[in-house]
C-alpha cells in the first residue's frame, strides 16, 4: 500500500507541482494517473521512487516514510519503467535486463538466467538476447524495459507512459500484455498517462488529475463514467461525446447501440450473470 | 623541389640516425615532452570535466578558462614561466606550457561527451537504483569516451606542435635541428625536423582516430539488424565481455 499524505511540491522557481495531494494506492493493484501534461501526474509517480522530494507532506509505503529510506535502496526494490524504455545503449538487452540484480550482487550467470526467463514474461524471443536497444523495434525496446522493471521481482512498479512513443497497434498489443502480466503477478502498479482509453482499460483505480495534481476524481472506470464529478471530468473522460456516448436505436424490432457519431457499436443483448 | 630532396636526404643520412644527437633521440625527446605533458593535462582535465559533465555545474567557468587558454601566446608564456622559475626549472616550465595548453581541448571532450548523452538515459539509471558513482562509471565514462578520445586527439597534436618550442630553451627535442639549422643557415635540417615533426603528427593522429573509433561502444555503433539471426554469433557479448571493445 501506497499512501500520499497533503504531499506538496514546489519547485525551486516557484511552480507548484503538487498541492496537498492525499491518496491510498492498494496493494496488487494498477492505479492509473491520469491527466493533460503539466497537471504533476509524472512528478507524484516521481515522488514514491524519491527521484522527486516531497517540499511538505509525508509519502509511506507499507507504512514506511520514503524520506527516511536511502533513495538508491528505495529505488533498487521498485520497478521503472519509463517512456522511450531509457535502456543503456551500450549493454545488451540480457545485460540491461539484468542491471539491477547486478548492482545488487547478483551473480551473473544467476542474473543472466532469470533475465532470459523475464524475456519469456514480456514476450521477447531469447534470440534477441545478445542484441543492442538500437538494433530493437521501439515495441521491442519497451518489453525489455518492462523485463528490466521486473528483474528484482518488486512489489511495485511504476510506469510513467511507457507505451506513448509507440505506434497505436503496438501500443493496443501491449496494453493487453500488460494486463495479462497484471493478472499473473499481481503487482502494485503506478501507471501515468494522458490517455483516458488507456486509463480505463488498465486501470482498477482511475484518478483523474487537474493542475497541481488536484485529484477531480477517482474511483473505478465504471464509477467514472457512471457518474462523472464535474463538467471537467465529463469533457476529459469525454462522456457526452464520441464513442463513449452510446445511445440505443431499434432497428427492425432489434436494438442496437449506436454511439455519438452515428456508428454502430453493437448489439443490446440480455447481460449475462458476471 | 630540391631543397625538399636534401631534406630528405638529412634525414637519410645514417650519420644522423647514430649517437647523442641523433635524430632517433630528438624524436625520444620530443615524445617524452608530449606524452608527460597530455598524461599531466589529463591528470587534471579529466576528472574535471566529468565532474562538470555529471554534475552540469561550472560549465560556463570551464567554456572561459579554455578560451582563454586557448588564446594565450605559447612562446611568450615558455620565456615568462622560465624568468619567474629560473633557468634551472626551465623543464618543469616547458612542460607547464605544454600542459596548459592540452587542458582545454581534453577538458571540452571529457564534458561535452557527457553533455551529449540522453538525458532519459541518465535518469533511467538512476531510477533503477544507481548510485551517483555507478552512473558515472557505467554509463557516462563508456558512452562519453568517444568525444573524451577527440580531445585528447586534439590535445595530443597540439603538443607535438608546440613541443619544438622546448628547443628555445635548450630542452632538445625536434625543435633543436630547427634552432641550429637557424643558426647554421642550413635549411636542409631545419625543413628536415619540419617534416620529422609533421610526420609524428600525422602518426599520432592516425593512431587516436584507430583509438577514437574503437571508443565507440558497440551498442552505439551498431544499427538495426536486417533479421533475427538464427544461430548467436554474439554469444561472447552476452557472456559478460564489456560492450566497450
Amino acid at each position: 500500500m501506497i499512501e500520499f499524505r497533503s504531499i506538496s511540491k514546489t519547485f525551486p522557481g516557484g511552480t507548484t507541482a503538487v498541492d496537498d495531494f492525499s491518496l491510498v494506492i492498494p496493494s496488487h493493484r494498477t492505479t492509473v494517473f491520469v491527466g493533460s501534461s503539466g497537471c504533476g501526474k509524472t512528478t507524484l509517480l516521481r515522488m514514491i521512487n524519491r527521484m522527486v522530494d516531497a517540499s511538505s507532506g509525508d509519502l509511506e509505503i507499507d507504512g514506511e516514510n520514503v524520506a527516511r529510506i536511502d533513495p538508491v535502496r528505495l529505488r533498487r526494490r521498485i520497478g521503472y519503467v519509463m517512456q522511450n524504455s531509457g535502456l543503456l545503449p551500450h549493454r545488451t538487452v540480457i545485460d540491461n535486463i539484468a542491471t539491477v540484480p547486478r548492482l545488487n550482487g547478483v551473480a551473473r550467470t544467476v542474473a543472466h538466467a532469470r533475465a532470459l526467463q523475464l524475456m519469456d514474461t514480456v514476450g521477447l524471443d531469447r534470440l534477441m538476447a545478445d542484441r543492442y536497444p538500437s538494433q530493437l523495434s521501439g515495441g521491442q525496446q519497451q518489453r525489455v524495459g518492462v523485463a528490466r522493471g521486473l528483474a528484482v521481482d518488486p512489489n511495485i512498479l511504476l510506469m510513467d507512459e511507457p507505451f506513448g512513443a509507440v505506434d497505436p497497434i503496438v501500443r493496443a498489443e501491449l496494453q493487453q500484455e500488460l494486463l495479462r502480466l497484471q493478472r499473473e503477478l499481481g503487482k502494485t502498479v503506478v501507471f501515468v498517462t494522458h490517455d483516458i482509453d488507456e486509463a480505463f482499460l488498465l486501470g482498477d483505480q482511475v484518478v483523474i488529475l487537474e493542475k497541481g495534481a488536484r485529484i477531480a476524481q477517482k474511483g473505478t472506470p465504471a464509477e467514472i463514467l457512471a457518474n462523472p464529478a464535474s463538467d471537467f471530468v465529463a469533457s476529459f473522460i469525454g462522456a457526452d461525446r464520441g464513442k463513449r456516448a452510446l445511445s440505443i436505436r431499434e432497428i427492425d424490432g432489434a436494438r442496437v447501440v449506436v454511439d455519438a457519431d452515428g456508428t454502430v457499436a453493437g448489439r443490446l443483448v440480455e447481460a449475462g450473470p458476471s | 623541389m630540391n631543397l625538399f630532396l636534401e631534406a630528405i636526404a638529412w634525414i637519410l643520412e645514417p650519420a644522423n640516425w647514430q649517437g647523442q644527437r641523433s635524430i632517433p633521440v630528438r624524436i625520444g625527446e620530443h615524445l617524452f615532452y608530449t606524452v608527460l605533458a597530455v598524461l599531466a593535462a589529463s591528470i587534471i582535465a579529466i576528472p574535471l570535466g566529468w565532474l562538470i559533465g555529471h554534475t552540469g555545474k561550472g560549465r560556463e567557468i570551464a567554456v572561459g578558462i579554455s578560451g582563454a587558454a586557448r588564446a594565450l601566446p605559447s612562446f611568450g608564456l615558455l620565456f615568462l614561466f622560465v624568468m619567474i622559475a629560473g633557468v634551472l626549472l626551465r623543464g618543469p616550465s616547458a612542460v607547464l606550457v605544454l600542459v596548459l595548453l592540452a587542458i582545454p581541448p581534453i577538458l571540452a571532450g571529457a564534458y561535452a561527451g557527457l553533455e551529449v548523452i540522453d538525458r532519459r538515459v541518465i535518469d533511467a539509471a538512476r531510477a533503477m537504483g544507481m548510485t551517483e558513482w555507478q552512473i558515472l562509471w557505467r554509463v557516462e565514462v563508456p558512452l562519453g569516451l568517444p568525444l573524451l578520445m577527440g580531445g585528447l586527439r586534439s590535445g595530443t597534436l597540439q603538443v607535438v606542435a608546440t613541443a619544438v618550442l622546448a628547443a628555445f630553451v635548450n630542452l632538445g627535442g625536434l625543435g633543436l635541428p630547427i634552432v641550429e639549422g637557424i643558426a647554421l643557415r642550413d635549411y636542409d635540417r631545419m625543413l628536415g625536423a619540419a617534416i620529422l615533426i609533421i610526420a609524428l603528427a600525422l602518426l599520432l593522429d592516425a593512431l587516436f582516430a584507430v583509438l577514437e573509433r574503437y571508443a565507440v561502444p558497440r551498442g552505439v555503433r551498431a544499427r538495426r539488424a536486417p533479421e533475427l539471426r538464427t544461430t548467436a554469433p554474439r554469444r561472447r557479448a552476452a557472456a559478460g565481455t564489456p560492450a566497450t571493445t
